[in-house]
This record gives structure tokens, sequence and C-alpha cells, in this order.
């Protein structure tokens, strides 16, 4: 009964891995659907050093990275408290925090790009209403990354603050009324009980959001498609590039396998120090 | 105690800001699609609906957006129902039949970094495989890939449900004479239809929203809903009331699933990533 599943993994996900660890070592020719391998050694791991549009998209994915998971988190984690704390308009809230994650990532972008619009867009038109004259926020080298971030942030700020309602909602009731009657106020009890009992929850989700935080593609492609020049090149971006639209595969497939041992190696030595810390409690 | 009332007052007002910051753009491009390239450029607040967008995006000679949503319908429920086959069985195997550790340890490992590595990556190698087989730019690809890409929230959702069914309604059934495969089929599964429901329809909206893949995968009579989205974003000149509508249309099913289903979507969420 394991064996579907085996199945799936070996062919779509280990056998391409290994497919890919070739094409990464070689120089790939298509001619009339057939491709042509020559053996080129790790000449394309080399050439990724000198690589300015993989340097530009590995700095700007971990600006990209941290900067949203930490607005995510941090806003994720005050809404969740406060939906728990309400009483009233939870079901509500839940519903509408909820549309975001369940939309196209690419109708995100589509949202997002006729928003920024500098001419007719709705934000410049209500900053244009407080006497603020337009800004191009996609079109701005300085400004496209954080205008990128923002979408990301409206994005998944509701996924975070879903699981983490969860897991306030798995805490013990007695917990808060315990509190209360020692006469904490609502910011002690959140600094000493809550937050506290929180930590692991917090820890995974935060983790768990950086990493994936590394697929960022659809909004890309649609907001900024990387520019201007290379402000909002992202490492799945370079990856696409390489790969297709500059048709070279090998180098593309080198660049792809880096980023996979480098983001496997994190999960698995993350996970185990994880699962060791919690057999130790 | 009840807590005062200003901080809950405060809170009340916090939340609705946010709520109102995450409907705001839906609602806005839900208008848009129903204005004139015009009312959109001056940036009218009240204007006539117009229906031209939905017009050209689904009756002009060119449109193709229904084809395209038939792709994505096609692609999403059959990888759907695949997902769901292949999963339940790996959860169930897992939970109950007596694997050496290793083997179901490993299985979740390899989910777990399937699940967060960024489909791009693999993108590549399936390109040159399926192109290699001749089967290149065809749904059947594109429901294989939507497979291995989430059968690993699948496997996770599902194991969560699996493993809450009393163990001794099996070991009964195993008593009067049941194979592991009518336990499976005639008790856990009947079980487990919560967790079918929370996997499938969250397996359905990934599948449905999935773009990285589905745009080096397809060609034009193969493309989905996102790939044709993304189109019309590129064209030199943008038809803006056209791309809202196209947007508008394509969160249809995720809307619905929203309203009638949201129950088990937060389930399905909740349990596919509390490991």
């Amino acid at each position: 009964m394991l064996s579907p599943a085996l199945g799936v993994y070996l062919l779509l996900a280990l056998l391409p891995i290994v497919n890919l660890l070739a094409m990464s070592l070689h120089a790939i020719k298509w001619d009339q659907g057939v491709s042509h391998w020559t053996f080129n050694g790790l000449a394309h791991y080399a050439s990724m050093y000198g690589d300015p549009l993989l340097r530009a998209g590995a700095v700007n994915t971990s600006i990209f990275a941290l900067l949203s998971v930490a607005a995510e988190m941090t806003i994720g984690l005050m809404l969740a408290l406060f939906v728990s704390r309400v009483g009233r308009g939870r079901v509500l809230y839940r519903t509408v925090f909820l549309l975001p994650v369940l939309i196209p990532g690419i109708v995100i972008g589509a949202i997002w790009k006729l928003m920024y619009n500098p001419d007719f867009g709705v934000i410049n038109q209500l900053l244009g209403a407080a006497g603020i004259t337009g800004i191009d926020w996609l079109g701005d080298g300085k400004l496209a990354l954080i205008s990128v971030i923002v979408v990301d942030i409206w994005h998944w700020t509701p996924f975070v603050f879903l699981l983490l309602l969860a897991a306030i909602e798995s805490l013990p009731e007695d917990l808060h009324e315990a509190a209360t009657i020692d006469g904490a106020g609502g910011w002690q009890e959140f600094r000493f009980v809550t937050f506290p009992m929180l930590l692991p929850a917090l820890a995974v989700t935060m983790a768990f959001r950086l990493i994936v935080s590394f697929k960022v593609f659809d909004e890309v492609y649609l907001l900024t498609g990387g520019g201007p020049g290379t402000a909002t090149e992202v490492v799945s971006f370079t990856i696409y590039r390489r790969f297709f639209t500059e048709d070279r595969m090998g180098y593309g497939s080198a660049i792809s396998m880096t980023v996979l041992f480098l983001l496997t190696l994190i999960i698995v030595v993350g996970l185990s120090s994880m699962r060791r810390r919690a057999a130790q409690r | 105690m009840k807590p005062s009332k200003a901080p809950v007052v405060a809170m009340h007002a916090i939340l609705a800001v946010s709520a109102v910051i995450v409907i705001l753009p839906i609602v806005w491009i839900a208008l848009a699609a129903f204005k004139t390239q015009i009312a959109l450029l001056r940036g009218d607040v009240f204007f006539t609906p117009y229906y031209g967008n939905f017009d050209e995006l689904l009756l002009s000679k060119s449109a193709d957006y229904l084809m395209h949503f038939g792709n994505s319908l096609l692609v999403a429920s059959v990888s759907t129902l695949i997902v769901l086959a292949i999963a339940t069985l790996a959860a169930y195997s897992m939970a109950r039949l007596r694997w050496p550790a290793w083997v179901p340890a490993s299985i979740l490992m390899l989910s777990l970094v399937f699940h967060m590595i960024p489909p791009i990556t693999l993108v590549g190698p399936w390109y040159v495989i399926f192109r290699t087989l001749g089967w290149d730019n065809t749904s059947t690809t594109l429901i294989l890939t939507h497979v291995a890409l989430n059968l690993p929230i699948g496997i996770a959702v599902m194991s969560v449900f699996v493993r809450d069914v009393p163990i001794e309604l099996e070991e009964a059934a195993r008593i009067d004479g049941c194979t592991p495969w009518q336990v499976l089929l005639r008790i856990v599964v009947p079980l487990v239809k919560p967790g079918l429901a929370a996997t499938g329809i969250l397996v359905f909206i990934f599948s449905w929203n999935e773009f990285a893949v589905a745009l080096n995968l397809t060609a034009r009579g193969t493309a989905t809903v996102p790939v044709a989205i993304a189109k019309f974003a590129q064209e030199y000149e943008i038809k803006n009331g056209v791309m809202a509508a196209a947007a508008i249309l394509s969160v249809i099913p995720a809307v619905l699933l929203l309203l009638f289903a949201q129950r088990h979507i937060v389930r399905g969420l909740t349990a596919g990533s509390g490991k």
C-alpha cells in the first residue's frame, strides 16, 4: 500500500534530481526534440560564483525572506492573539483572513500590479487625495523589492495567523484563568504565559515560512519580472531565466542543484535538532 | 473576571482594519472587471457596470479562456483524485502496518523536503524527461507533476486523520476475518471522510493555483488559468479590464470552497503544517 507513494517519489522526484545532477555536469543542446549532452565537469558550478544575476537573486531572496517573514510573524501573532481574545466575530475574521491563502499567486500579482499602477492604481489615487504625488512603486529600483515584500506580507500573513490561532486555541484555558486570578494584565499574561507556551509553534511556523519563501516566483513573474534591473531578482526566477528563457539547461541545473542541496541540508539539520530538543523536554 | 472594555474595542478596531486591508484589493479588482478601460484609467469610484471585459474574455473570436478553465478543472480534479488515493494508502500503511521505523520516517522526511523546496528546481528535469518521452505539453504530464507536488501535503494531512481512527474498530474487523484491504475500505475510509474532504479541497486549490510548473510544461492548448492570466499581463498593451475579469473568474472555485467548506480548509491547513 506504500508502493504507489514510493513510486511517485522515486519516479517524479528522486529520478529527476539524479537527472538534474547529471544535467548540471553537461552542456545541453536540443536538436529536433533530441538533446545532445557534452560533459564539462564542474564548469557550471564554477561559473555560478561570478554570476551577477545569481548574486542579486541570492541577496534579494535573503532580504525578501527575512523582512517578509519577520512582518508576517509579528502581524500574524498579533491578529491571532486579538481574535482569540475578542470572543465575537471569530468565524467572520477567520473566513476573511483565509481568502489570500486560497487565491492563485498569479492573481495576487495581477491585483497588486493594477493597484500599484502609477497612473490609475488605487494606492496612488488614495495618496493623491492626501496630496502626495504619485510614486512608481514597481518601477523605482529602490522601492520595487519593498513593494514585492508588501504583496507577500498580504499573501501569507493570514496563513501565519491561522496556524498561530490554532496553536493558541490548543493552549489550556485554565492557564488564562490562573493568570487572571493572579492579577496579570493582558501584556503580562502574554509575556509570561502565552508567549513562552507558544514558542515551539512560533519556531516551527517561522522556520517553515523562511524556507518556503524561497519558492517565491509567481508574484515576481507578474509584478516585475525581476526588474527594474536586478532590483527584484529572486533565486527561483534566476533558475527559470537561465534554464528556460536563455536555454542554458546545464547551468540552470547547477543553480537548481545548489539550491536543492542547501535547502535540504537546512531542513534536515533543522528538523533533527528540533526533534532532539523535543525529546529532551 | 472579564477584561475591561477599552482594549477589546481597540482589538476589534485593529482586526476590522486588517480585514478591510485583506478584502479591499479583491473588491477593487472585482470592480475593475466591470469598468471600461477609460473608467479604469480615470479611477472612477462610481460607474455604470460594463460587461465588455467578460464578453471579450469569454465570447470574442480569439477567446480561449473557457478552454483554459476546462484545462485547469481537468488537471486539478484528476490530480486531486490520484493524490487522495495514494495518500490514503500511504497514510494507512504507515500508521497500521508493521514497517521498520526508518521506512515511515524516511517517507515523512522526503515528504517534508519535497513540500518545502521551490518547485522550479524540479521543473527543469521534468521538462527534459517528459520532452524526451514525447509527453511534453500534455495535460497528463501536468497532472503527474501536480501529483508529485501535492502528495507530501496529502500524506501529511491524511496521516493525522488516519491516526485518529480508533484501532479497536480495526482490530474487531480483523478478528471478524477482514483482510487489511477490507479494513481499509470498509472501516477506515468511511471514518476519515472529513480528512478526505480537507485533503481534497486543499490539493484541488493548490493545483488550481499552481503556476511555475504549468508555465513551463504546457503549450497554448493545454495551458491552465494562471498561465492564461500571466499572458494577459505580458501583452504589449495590457487590457487591464480583461485581465481583471479573468482574475475574478479564476478565484470562483476557491471562494465557493471557502464559503461551503471553511472548516475542512482550516483543519487541512493546520494539520498539514503541524509537524
